[in-house]
């Protein structure tokens, strides 16, 4: 990669300006914005489980044009502060832009992936949920979840070459995919992704752990020890797919962390079908799109 | 500090015999600092006859806060005489519209179309300046501090707490209190519940000792439910938000277009009878044109 890191995530940022969303949650917006009492909650809902859209919402909430008192990282922030018809009207400019196309030039199945994303980040905050024992919130587990492999899906439209090369070598290779998207891009997509939400002023601290969700043998935090469970356990159960596929065991800190190995922490989480299926129902294409 | 009210009505001018006592035209507010600097709220129909007596005044230096973007606070900016007259300058302040990714400027360009309205946007010959506002990050005209102060409408809306020399003021444009989007047994309620109050809290702080607010009362409690996220208080949400931010005097505007002097009277006495409770050493009033108060 011969561009400056400055110049590529300018490049990038402009891309993911005119990246459509996905095509379930472009349909539902559509409907939604149809009716002239839509349901707030529905429409949060929609949005929050399409990570274009919350990726695009969060990146003009946290933009210079306000200065609001904290970060926003949740899309019911975003309503409390801009009111819901502001952020209905952005989520239809953000459909009107189109669906993303199943397939892609990389071959990266992005409906799979949009599945990943969402049991990730529903793991990743049902696991807060039981093992946290700080005060962190646990819709800061689920963006991270959801944002996690958001660089995948940057590579995938606009690397789409390079990003293809990687995943047939990490599959060939049975090796980690950021260590194939290093070896033949040069970079890889936690640092993709780090660096877009840092440009966009997201909170310094999703920022950190989108970074290092490969990179867990020590997690710093909360979020770091769920995200990178949560990932793990969403491709253990084969539950969308990522293009990554290597399942990391827990580090050690981890085991000591949720009191044992992966198994035990998919044993502990219990009943997981619904968490699971509600994910599935959102990710399945409909047959009418 | 003076403030005199060109415009108390909402939605829409309402002229007639009925409407004759509180006035019919659309939200303006005139703000005198002690050294005579021009403050106007919001430029509703009401900004047409604060112009005409400006004509006395020339040069005009005018600093115009709009509260939002919708038609009763903008309505009567074209004809805001002083923005063709050279020799003056007119400075428009607002906040940045995410939807349409622009600011204050668009306000202006939108309603100077040449089938909408005969004169261009290259016509003004006032200096004519835009300034695009964040949330809490105060802007100083001479003396005076003026703090915007983000609220709940269904566009982006900025209520304006003006400070000077000791004393002030606090209008809120378009405000309905907010409210929870969940059902009480949903999972969300507690958490989406806690960032309103969180919300309601950072308002109040904003808002906290203010002298005088000018607060939105469309409708009355039991007009409300149908109106339900339509973006506008009560007299009772507005009586309680005077109270709790300590403040000494309340006038209720925004009054409703279909509503007659007597109603609006009418309601106004049950809204005060009703909240009687809390609305002790609270003076509240009604807004009407042409009424003036000197702080």
């Amino acid at each position: 990669m011969t561009e400056s890191s400055s110049e590529l995530t300018k490049k990038l940022s402009e891309a993911v300006e005119k990246m459509p969303a996905f095509p379930k949650s472009v349909q539902r917006i559509l409907e939604l914005s149809r009716e002239i009492n839509c349901p707030p909650k529905e429409l949060v809902m929609v949005i929050e489980k399409d990570p274009v859209m919350t990726m695009k919402l969060l990146r003009i909430l946290n933009s210079a044009y306000y200065s609001f008192p904290k970060q926003i990282t949740s899309v019911n922030q975003s309503v409390v502060y801009l009111g819901l018809n502001t952020i209905k009207n952005m989520a239809l400019s953000f459909a009107a832009m189109g669906s993303l196309p199943q397939q892609n030039a990389a071959g990266f199945d992005v409906q799979k992936y949009l599945m990943h994303s969402l049991t990730t980040a529903s793991f990743a905050r049902a696991l807060c949920l039981k093992y946290g024992h700080d005060d962190t919130d646990p819709a800061d587990c689920y963006i991270a979840g959801l944002l996690h492999d958001f660089g995948k899906v940057v590579f995938a439209q606009f690397m789409a070459e390079e990003f293809k090369e990687a995943l047939a070598r990490s599959a060939e290779q049975s090796i980690p995919l950021h260590v194939a998207e290093q070896q033949i891009i040069g970079t890889d997509h936690t640092v993709v992704g780090g660096m877009l939400v840092e440009k966009w002023q997201f909170p310094k601290q999703l920022t950190e752990n989108i970074r290092n969700h490969h990179g867990a043998a020590s997690p710093s935090n909360t979020v770091q020890c769920c995200l990178f469970a949560a990932n793990q356990i969403s491709k253990k159960l084969g539950l969308g797919n990522g293009g990554n596929p290597v399942v990391a065991a827990l580090p050690s800190a981890l085991v000591e962390y949720f009191e044992g190995d992966l198994d035990a922490v998919i044993a502990g989480l219990g009943d997981i079908s619904k968490l699971a299926s509600e994910a599935q129902v959102f990710a399945q294409v409909s047959k009418e799109s | 500090m003076k403030l005199k009210f060109w415009g108390v009505r909402g939605s829409i001018p309402s002229p007639g015999e009925k409407t004759v006592r509180y006035g019919g035209n659309t939200t303006c507010i005139e703000i005198r600092t002690d050294a005579n600097e021009l403050i106007i709220l919001d430029g509703g129909t009401g900004i047409f006859p604060l112009a005409q007596t400006l004509l006395k005044e020339l040069p005009v230096k005018a600093h115009i806060f709009n509260t939002h973007s919708h038609w009763d606070h903008i309505q009567g900016l074209p004809f805001f005489i002083p923005i063709f007259i050279p020799g003056n300058t007119i400075r428009l302040y607002a906040a940045f519209d995410p939807i349409s990714g622009e600011g204050a400027e668009r306000i202006m360009n939108v309603q100077l179309q040449y089938s909408f309205f005969p004169v261009r946007e290259a016509e003004m010959k006032s200096r004519f300046e835009y300034v695009a506002l964040m949330p809490n990050e105060a802007v100083e005209v001479g003396a005076a501090k003026i703090t915007p102060i983000l609220l709940s409408h269904p566009v982006v809306n900025l209520g304006y707490r003006i400070d000077c020399n000791g004393k002030s003021v606090f209008f809120t444009g378009d405000h309905e209190p907010h409210f929870n989007i969940y059902d009480a047994g949903d999972d969300e309620y507690a958490e989406y519940q806690a960032l309103i109050e969180e919300q309601r809290q950072s308002i109040l702080d904003a808002i906290r000792g203010v002298d005088v607010i000018v607060a939105d009362c469309a409708y009355t409690i039991e007009e409300y439910p149908a109106k339900k996220g339509w973006g506008h208080g009560t007299f009772d949400s507005s009586i309680q938000l005077a109270k709790d931010a300590g403040a000494k005097i309340l006038y209720c505007t925004h009054h409703e277009p279909t509503r007659s002097d007597d109603d609006l009277e009418r309601v106004f006495a049950e809204a005060l009878a009703r909240q009687a409770g809390i609305s002790e050493g609270l003076d509240i009033r009604l807004a009407k044109e042409g009424a003036e108060l000197v702080l």
